[in-house]
């Protein structure tokens, strides 16, 4: 099979059309002057609707997918999602209703709203949600903008400090910033856990909260969360849990219950939403009655027998236009409910019980980052004893040859060399196992012959590729010239023009 | 792996180097630290004149794995940065204690600070013990 797709530009021939438009019955006009561009773009390509369907169904067939296999990339949770989901988001009444239309005519969709929010108020604990949040990352904006109204509205203005884990994703310290809160970091301590001593030598007056993951970013349960939550409470500060890793411990674990006073919830990884394409995401987020007068609205609530929208009392305002991304609600919805609480905690427990499984099938080879049971995902080195010469990096192009998208790789940040494996519970053992099989091959295949990892992938439509040169000298935009050049480097038969088109 | 840790420098702990030069001080980041990073494909360093205090990151040094705050190991006032680090990031790697230098600075309180600073066999130890954590 020809794996080589070229840029749709290489395929345009001039005068080939792929649709009829009506004739012009109206007057014509020129664009404004100062609006057209003047660089020089290739224009818009000109294809036949055959070649323009046959393009992007081949390049489609590229993509790596839950539904094409299994993706065990940590800290993202990407567990299969039910295809009846897309069916209840298609359902007509909730797909073609209109975000300007009235609560009165949107009674279904608000009820949906009402349930949901109440339902993920029940998994955690808290009194009030809001679905508003587009993603995690917003909902962690959304969590920081509400602590700090929080404190400026008891009259506490000195507290701009937030403080974050060195485990923690990247987005916490950044959603901080963006609040204009001074990031501080706290250190891990030797078994994985936020270091105690080093949390209190950093809370103070001003600290306005400290953001943890729990479980954290290495796949460790935060046992002295009680005892966090405890200092940071006493110095005034608030706790935000940030929800990535909710899956470890639904219907186990009520974050409100371990100390926490805000989080968010990712519907597209524990609630199965897609992560298809980058997005939507929904970041809806919960918390006590305290912080509640602040989220962002409008909520969904009831008023006797009818629906409404309501802006609560002291609201930061809108943080997403209408009413968030309602058709990950609707997933999210028909997961809840599907699944009901005990098969809510059935998930969490078969996702914790098959990364302890990859844990132990690979510790032996795989130094694990520490050495005790883990939650939804464990980490492990790519330092092999047999080995040396052989880098995460490489451990992690040879899965693609396997048929694995590679786990998470380089971090944490505070584990050299780090893998990060979260299966989630919708793999199979025979899955599991297939995975443990390829990564404990290449442990062998790198004992025998480095250059066999060093020159993965093999199977793949493209081999290593030049991640620092397309970091440091990005080329941003189709230019003729230049992509010929570099296929002929990378490629030398197709030297013939006629070459660089495949034929459909 | 081996390090190199030249003698006549100090270490902070977050595996920046200062050189002490007059009333000024050169600073950058560790060889231990470019090993540990990786390429490097970009560096935002900040502004002169900026003032800046021992502790607080000052920059971000990104590779292909991870993007890191760099962080100053003195107090005082931004002298001059390294312009050309914004074009070729990549001498972060190559030469971290000569071309690669990051900033100068006009340390405000350099009697005060500077033993809080490591010199190089103490530094050396103290990656040994990062290295041996996990």
């Amino acid at each position: 099979m020809n794996n080589y797709e070229p840029p749709i530009f290489e395929l345009s021939g001039t005068g080939k059309i792929g649709a009829n438009l009506p004739e012009v019955d109206v007057p014509t006009a020129e664009l404004p002057q100062g609006l057209l561009r003047d660089d020089d773009l290739p224009g818009i390509p000109e294809l036949t609707e055959t070649e323009v369907t046959r393009h992007f169904t081949r390049i489609s067939q590229r993509n790596f997918c839950i539904d094409t296999g299994m993706y065990p990339l940590g800290s993202c949770t990407m567990k299969y999602n039910p295809k009846v989901h897309e069916e209840a988001a298609r359902l007509p009444g909730f797909a073609f209703a209109h975000p300007m239309q009235t609560a009165e005519q949107s009674q279904g969709a608000l009820q949906l709203m009402y349930e949901l929010q109440n339902y993920l108020a029940e998994l955690s604990g808290f009194d009030q949600v809001s679905l508003q949040p587009a993603a995690g990352a917003q909902g962690e904006f959304t969590g920081v903008l509400v602590f700090r109204a929080y404190h400026l509205d008891r009259g506490d203005t000195e507290r701009n400090e937030i403080l974050v884990p060195d485990s923690a994703h990247g987005t916490n310290p950044a959603t901080a910033a963006m609040v204009g809160m001074k990031v501080v970091e706290v250190k891990s301590g030797r078994r994985g856990n936020c270091s105690i001593e080093d949390l209190k030598a950093k809370l103070g007056p001003r600290t306005a909260g400290l953001m943890l993951t729990n479980p954290n970013t290495l796949g460790l349960f935060e046992q002295n969360i009680r005892e966090i939550a405890r200092l940071v409470h006493e110095a005034g500060g608030l706790m935000y849990g940030d929800g990535a890793n909710f899956n470890a411990i639904l219907g186990i674990v009520k974050p409100r219950d371990v100390g926490f006073d805000f989080m968010h919830y990712n519907l597209h990884k524990t609630f199965t939403t897609p992560h298809g394409g980058g997005g939507p995401g929904s970041g809806a987020v919960g918390c006590i009655a305290e912080l509640a007068p602040f989220l962002p609205g409008p909520v969904a609530d009831k008023d006797g027998a009818t629906y409404v929208f309501r802006q609560p009392a002291k609201s930061i305002g809108r943080v997403k236009s209408f009413w968030g991304n309602f058709g990950m609600l609707v997933r999210a919805w028909a997961y809840i409910r599907t699944l009901g609480a005990a098969g809510l905690r059935e998930v969490s427990e078969n996702a914790v019980l098959n990364a302890n499984y990859i844990r132990v099938r690979l510790q032996d080879v795989y130094p694990v980052a520490y050495d005790r049971p883990c939650m939804h995902e464990v980490v492990v080195k790519g330092q092999l004893k047999e080995a040396p010469q052989a880098r995460t990096l490489d451990i992690a192009k040879r899965l693609i040859d396997y048929g694995f998208h590679p786990p998470t790789v380089y971090f944490p940040l505070s584990v050299p060399e780090a893998i990060m494996i979260e299966p989630t519970e919708t793999e199979s053992k025979r899955n599991l196992d297939a995975f443990c099989d390829a990564m404990l091959t290449i442990a062998q295949e790198a004992a025998q012959d480095i250059n066999i990892l060093k020159n993965a992938p093999t199977t793949a439509p493209v081999r290593r590729l030049d991640e620092v040169g397309a970091a440091r000298r990005p080329i941003l935009k189709y230019d003729r010239a230049k992509f010929r050049e570099l296929r002929r480097e990378e490629d030398p038969v197709t030297a013939d023009d006629q070459l660089f088109v495949p034929s459909y | 792996m081996a390090y190199n840790t030249p003698d006549d420098l100090r270490y902070a702990k977050t595996h920046e180097w200062v050189r002490v030069d007059g009333d000024e001080v050169t600073i950058g980041i560790s060889d231990y630290a470019q090993q540990a990073l990786g390429d490097v494909v970009f560096a935002e360093l900040p502004s002169v004149g900026r003032t800046l205090s021992a502790g607080e990151p000052f920059g971000v040094v990104e590779s292909v794995k991870a993007a890191s705050d760099v962080y100053a190991p003195l107090s005082g006032e931004v002298s001059a940065i390294n312009e050309a680090l914004l074009d070729a990031p990549e001498t972060l790697n190559s030469d971290p204690y000569g071309e690669g230098w990051m900033l100068k600075l006009r340390p405000s309180n350099l009697e005060g600070e500077q033993n809080q600073l490591l010199d190089a066999a103490a530094y050396t130890q103290h990656t040994e013990d990062e290295a041996s954590k996990h």
